[in-house]
């Protein structure tokens, strides 16, 4: 399959062009100490890290590797033991829970794995919700959840409910909802993982859209080394500590890769 | 975030499952008709109460031969044998008692009436000219006897509506014949229809004659077993009681160890003690469906509690995605509180139909109280504070990263 970027270019350089940009996500000597009765597990052993406005980051490893603790803390459900996380230029790394619940509210976007949609519930009122939390007036909401479904692709679904759209469709509105209160950031856990292969490359599609077109930051977590290369960037993580930290060199274009799909190809690859 | 967007998302989050909240709902339902079909029951019986104690004279005071004491000498209360009152009594005390304004010696007698070939038995009861206006009762048709039917102690009957039912079915009775223990009597008139009194008897199974003749024709005797007296006033009924019972007393040269030979009844008293019988009914009905709306309420408690396990991802979502553990407390406490709130608006709606019903299906009266409904609204509304604030608070306590992993 596609390895020949990964091995290719090992090198842990930074690009200029990174370099020059605003940084988003400063982690520094990052600590994550779990106390499961008297025993203590160090899930992150000093973990320092920035990730600038633009980047597009695939943080990859094993399980147990503290890839997930990081996203955690990241994206401000969790609290690191010892360290400073720094979001946009505001330490967040000792806020209380209602603070750390606004933060992700205003400046983080998130995309799961199950796309953790409300049941029941039409695709724009999911894509509201954020907006609900951020207390913006009604008719705001509206016209923003329906710009926000139109950009992923999905114009005319609107009241669909999720039961009523396929994985790749929920996993879009999952997307809109991440971007619509304009987040700083938006973390992608595992976005890829419950969708076949032509599905998880029109996700990708969407997501190499937002970060060229728009300069959104992309944070993404995958097993998957395929998808890692659509990233701009791999950070691997091995025992808590970062194992490697390198950029793509020959990355993948979704986009691309969609406008010659070869019909037969799709079935081998499922 | 403020409480008319978490009362949104409350609603939404109940409209998404709407048989589950439906059934939640019942609870209180029942619950809140309950208590107010009860109560409006309770409450209708002792208005109708109050009003026949009200037709029936308020400020009458009833005076009997014999004493209260139940003990086995005096047991002959108010019966033919007991000769301690007298008319002369009676006449002494619309004299002398100024808060006495009429007063009629009454002498009873069973008996088996005939007509033609029909007959009947009721009793007779022997009263004076002022009858009528004491208890409120008029006659319907003909006349009631007057002053000089009782001093010739005249043959003449009033018959009260189930007598004329009974015996006259198609007939006027009005100057018929009916013969009384063998005797000849001229019927007069008729009463107006009275019904049932509080304890459920007949009223109407009666018939008037004057007392002179009751006490000379058909039991032979001077005395008399009751005098029905009309104070001046409702209020004077107590002072009345009191003239009544001294001027028995000298009357009867009882000395000041002597137990009255006679006893004085307040209708008042009577009537107020029948209130409170009822007014114990009420609220013991109250306190019972009490119960069916605090059972409401703890299953309110109990679905909410499912719900929250059931929806540990939705809450891990709204977390993740910005809401504030008060928020999702809030979201959680407005859903236990719109449920038992609509569920109680649906059992006011409810309840108050039962009342409409319950007249016309059981023949019962009702009267639904301004009351019992605010009540039922309040206590509807604190069930679902109180039931929903612990599931709430369980909610608002979930971590983000568990609920999120939450299968």
């Amino acid at each position: 399959m596609n390895n020949a970027t990964l091995t290719a270019d090992a090198a842990e350089t930074k690009t200029t062009d990174s370099q020059l940009a605003r940084p988003v996500i400063v982690l520094d000597h990052i600590h994550k100490i779990y106390r499961m009765g008297d025993v203590e597990v160090h899930a992150l052993r000093g973990i320092s890290l920035t990730i600038r406005e633009g980047e597009f980051v695939a943080i990859m490893g094993a399980s147990g590797s503290g890839k997930s603790t990081t996203m955690n803390i990241i994206g401000c459900l969790d609290r690191p033991s010892r360290g400073l996380y720094t979001l946009d230029g505001v330490d967040v790394s000792q806020m209380s829970k209602d603070e750390r619940a606004d933060i992700r509210n205003r400046k983080i976007g998130f995309v799961f794995q199950g796309f953790n949609l409300l049941s029941r519930t039409s695709a724009t009122e999911n894509v509201e919700l954020p907006m609900l939390y951020a207390g913006l007036p009604a008719p705001e909401r509206q016209a923003r959840a329906s710009k926000a479904l139109k950009a992923v692709g999905l114009a005319g679904r609107e009241q669909n409910h999720p039961n009523q759209l396929s994985g790749g469709q929920q996993q879009r509105v999952a997307i809109a909802r991440a971007l619509v209160n304009q987040p700083s950031l938006i973390l992608a856990d595992e976005p890829t993982g419950n969708l076949d292969s032509r599905t998880s490359v029109e996700v990708m599609e969407i997501f190499q859209r937002l970060n060229d077109e728009q300069g959104i930051t992309l944070v993404l977590v995958t097993h998957e080394n395929d998808i890692a290369e659509y990233a701009k960037r791999v950070i691997v993580f091995k025992d808590g500590k970062i194992n490697r930290d390198y950029p793509i060199t020959e990355r993948r274009s979704a986009a691309e890769e969609l406008r010659n799909w070869p019909t037969a190809v799709e079935d081998d690859d499922d | 975030m403020n409480f008319l967007i978490t009362f949104k998302v409350a609603f939404r989050a109940l409209a998404r499952n709407k048989m589950r909240s439906a059934l939640t709902m019942l609870g209180i339902i029942i619950g809140v008709a309950a208590v107010i079909a009860m109560v409006s029951v309770g409450q209708g019986a002792q208005a109708s109460i109050q009003d026949q104690i009200a037709s029936m004279g308020t400020n009458m005071l009833m005076v009997g031969a014999g004493s209260m004491n139940m003990g086995g000498v005096r047991s002959g209360t108010g019966t033919t044998n007991t000769n301690t009152l007298t008319v002369d009594d009676i006449e002494a005390i619309k004299r002398e008692c100024p808060s006495v304004a009429m007063a009629t010696p009454s002498v009873r007698a069973g008996s088996q009436i005939i007509f033609g070939n029909q007959n009947w038995n009721t009793s007779l009861q022997g009263v004076n000219e002022e009858w009528p206006k004491i208890r409120k009762w008029l006659v319907q048709s003909g006349e009631f006897f007057n002053e000089s039917d009782i001093r010739t102690a005249n043959r003449v009957v009033v018959l009260g509506q189930t007598i004329v039912d009974n015996l006259f079915p198609g007939v006027d009775p009005v100057g018929q014949t009916i013969r009384v223990r063998e005797l000849p009597f001229r019927v007069i008139g008729v009463m107006a229809k009275r019904g049932q009194d509080s304890g459920g008897r007949d009223q109407d199974d009666i018939m008037f004659a004057p007392y002179t003749t009751v006490q000379k024709k058909l039991l032979s005797i001077t005395h008399i077993q009751f005098s029905y007296i009309s104070a001046i006033s409702p209020a004077a009924t107590y002072t009345a009681e009191q003239q009544i019972t001294d001027l028995l007393r000298q009357r009867h040269k009882l000395g000041p160890n002597q137990e009255n030979d006679f006893f004085v009844r307040n209708m008042t008293d009577v009537a107020e003690t029948a209130d409170e019988t009822n007014r114990i009914m009420t609220i013991l009905l109250g306190s019972i469906a009490s119960v069916s709306l605090m059972v409401g309420g703890i299953g309110i408690m109990n679905i909410m509690l499912v719900s929250v396990t059931e929806r540990t991802r939705e809450i891990g979502i709204r977390m993740a995605i910005g809401a504030r553990s008060s928020a999702v407390r809030t979201q959680f406490l407005i859903e236990s509180i719109v449920l038992s709130v609509f569920g109680g608006f649906l059992g006011i709606l409810i309840g108050v139909l039962l009342s409409v019903l319950i007249p016309k299906l059981l023949g019962w009266p009702t009267l639904v109280s301004i009351t019992s409904i605010v009540g039922s609204v309040l206590f509807s509304a604190a069930v679902g504070i109180f039931f929903g604030y612990y599931p709430a608070r369980k909610a608002a306590g979930l971590d983000p990263i568990e609920a999120l992993r939450y299968e």
